[in-house]
């Protein structure tokens, strides 16, 4: 009976996460309309860095983020001008089968460099342990990764709302063809869109290898929760997977509590559900970057 | 000149030509020898005889995604389940006691084509993004029912102890599998020959015609998502039917048999060998079986990586898989001698 706040809570955190590893899938999907299963890989690379610097150099595990963040950005942006840029006229099979095979790759590759084992990171002690709010506990880490997450999104939301590249990035979202009219370099814009994507990616697979684990397998695991947040929410906004992650988070933990012998039977079932109730996505608005909520906290200029 | 100046569409689509000449069911003389090369490699390689029947195995099945990928368009990536469940049924039959092989395999068809029948409903009403996660959901999710439910289907450690009657009370399996392996010669054959059938009919066209563009067939007056449930009902029941030959021929079954790595495995058969042709779907498991045997054997990390390094490698560069570019030499041919004319 007291077990539901903190399962809510447990089930924000570990949303919060899925929401910023899925957000960068969300806006390149939306705006290249390209077909990435490849996303979780540039998580793993973010969550790899992380642990690299850390076991190597000793650097503080704070202090790995912004590596993991520049690291994985870097690779995805590479990958996407050498690799993925062909595949945005091919068909969608072509895009899924070409992913496929880069995260199979990717694996292969991350077994060959750091062993198949489960990888760990040590938690500064400000972040250990647990606070009581309200007679709840509360873990400490789980409460830092959704003030991060809060931090990050209204951060984005500033991004896309307030500055001229976000400007740029909902024109082409909104119309391309339009946006490409008026002389706005598409290519460029996208090229950044994908290594800011996977840049946050890499940050959510840092972060998240203290609740997600990282193996080797990682991109494959949650492949699946991640297009979830993105088809569930539909591609191109915010606000959709922002929701759509927080319900597939608690859902899963909350089943994973009260019906330990179901696995992960109940988040596939969930997700069959809503793929057919929603074939479209929650439907809170496609080319809704500029009418996200995150943006009410931003006042928008007239 | 005309040629060069029409847009062509990117999708690893057979040409109109290729369709033409394909429409006909009756066998042409260079596939009786086709169909020899296996029976050449039952003598040339008597030692090689499981990988044989693994080979042909998987084929049906890969033919069985063929006709729901390469004709109806649909991707699936959730094939593994219907595979695993016919598997699962021929198993569970032999261990309790009905071990003739052949109604064996008919009740893993069977079974496999209800599920698929039930999935259809699912899977047709998205568009293609849905469609493939609400498969791979179906995977996902008789995967966890099976691995869940081990007091029938033996969980983790497998499904063993089956053991079958000789077939049609004449041919007992032997040791060294050469039962096995005509076995798996004659269903391949016979699934093969039933899809050509399938695939020039009215129906098969209609099929490509839904493939190449869905929104003219309804203006047609075709019920598209009938003909789609179809495809997929009878595509489900050939993975049941390749997946029934593996319970009876290796006489275990495993839970990965469900995985969707293993689904993962029969596109990338399929995509190497060239989807939308039959022998696409042949050649591509033979290749794809024998580079794992030899490839995997060295380390099976290695393995991964070059499956993957294969698949990005026949997206970018060899559209329409190996059998599509054969298919393009003499079409090259005639386009050249057309162009000096």
């Amino acid at each position: 009976m007291n077990a539901l706040p903190g399962l809510l809570f447990d089930g924000l955190a570990y949303g919060s996460l899925l929401f910023l590893v899925s957000i960068g899938l969300s806006i390149t999907m939306g705006l290249m309309n390209f077909i990435n299963l490849a996303h979780g890989a540039f998580a793993m690379i973010g969550g790899y860095a992380s642990v690299w610097f850390s076991h190597r150099f000793g650097m503080p595990f704070l202090a790995t983020l912004p590596l993991a963040f520049a690291v994985a950005g870097l690779a995805g942006l590479i990958a996407e001008r050498v690799l993925f840029r062909h595949l945005y006229r091919a068909s969608h099979l072509d895009q899924v089968l070409f992913t496929v095979g880069f995260v199979f790759s990717s694996i292969a590759a991350a077994t060959y460099l750091f062993g198949s084992a489960q990888q760990s990171v040590s938690l500064p002690a400000a972040l250990q342990g647990q606070v009581q709010v309200m007679g709840v506990d509360l873990g400490r880490y789980r409460l830092f990764l959704i003030g991060a997450v809060v931090v990050l999104s209204a951060g984005l939301g500033l991004l896309m709302t307030r500055t001229r590249f976000g400007a740029q990035v909902r024109a082409a979202v909104d119309n391309r063809d339009a946006a490409e009219g008026l002389g706005l370099n598409v290519g460029l814009v996208f090229s950044l869109c994908f290594g800011l994507g996977t840049g946050m990616a890499g940050l959510g697979g840092a972060l998240g290898v203290e609740v997600l684990g990282l193996d080797p397998g990682f991109a494959l695991k949650y492949m699946v929760y991640f297009l979830l947040v993105v088809v569930v929410g539909g591609a191109g906004t915010l606000s959709g997977p922002l929701v759509a992650s927080m319900l597939l988070g608690v859902c899963d933990v909350a089943g994973k509590y009260y019906l330990p012998q179901a696995g992960a039977f109940i988040i596939y079932v969930l997700m069959i559900v809503l793929l057919l109730a929603f074939p479209k996505g929650l439907g809170l608005g496609r080319p809704s970057l500029s009418r996200l909520p995150l943006s009410i906290l931003v006042r928008r200029r007239a | 000149m005309t040629d060069a100046t029409v847009v062509t569409p990117r999708a690893a689509a057979p040409e109109p030509a290729a369709i033409a000449r394909l429409a006909s069911p009756r066998p042409r003389a260079f596939e009786l020898f086709v169909w020899l090369l296996p029976a050449a490699a039952y003598f040339l390689f008597p030692d090689h005889l499981a990988l044989g029947v693994t080979i042909m195995t998987y084929a049906v099945a890969v033919l069985g995604l063929d006709l729901v990928l390469g004709y109806a368009g649909i991707v699936s990536l959730g094939h593994a389940a219907f595979f695993g469940i016919g598997a699962y049924t021929a198993g569970l039959l032999a261990v309790h006691g009905w071990r003739e092989p052949l109604s064996g395999l008919l009740a893993a068809g069977a079974v496999a084509l209800v599920a698929g029948f039930v999935s259809s409903f699912l899977v047709v009403r998205g568009k293609d993004l849905t469609r493939l996660m609400v498969t791979l959901g179906i995977g996902l999710v008789v995967y966890e029912i099976a691995n869940q439910a081990s007091a029938v289907t033996g969980g983790v450690d497998g499904l063993s102890g089956i053991g079958m009657d000789p077939i049609l009370g004449l041919f007992a399996f032997d040791f060294y599998g050469r039962t096995a392996w005509w076995y798996a010669y004659a269903v391949c054959l016979a699934v093969f020959v039933y899809l050509r059938f399938v695939v020039s009919s009215p129906y098969g066209l209609s099929l490509a015609a839904i493939r190449e563009g869905s929104a003219r067939m309804p203006a047609l007056g075709a019920s598209v998502d009938g003909r789609l449930r179809i495809a997929f009902t009878f595509s489900a029941g050939i993975a049941g039917i390749a997946g029934g030959l593996l319970a009876q021929t290796t006489q275990f079954v495993g839970v990965d048999a469900l995985s969707v790595t293993r689904a993962a495995d029969f596109l990338v058969m399929l995509v190497l060998g060239g989807s939308g042709r039959l022998y696409g779907a042949l050649i591509g498991t033979a290749l794809f079986m024998i580079a794992r045997e030899y490839l995997a054997d060295l380390n099976p990390v290695y393995w991964e990586f070059w499956m993957g390094a294969m698949l990005m490698a026949a997206v970018l560069f060899a559209r329409g898989g190996i059998v599509g570019a054969l298919f393009r030499l003499p079409a090259l041919r005639g386009r050249f001698g057309r162009g000096s004319r």
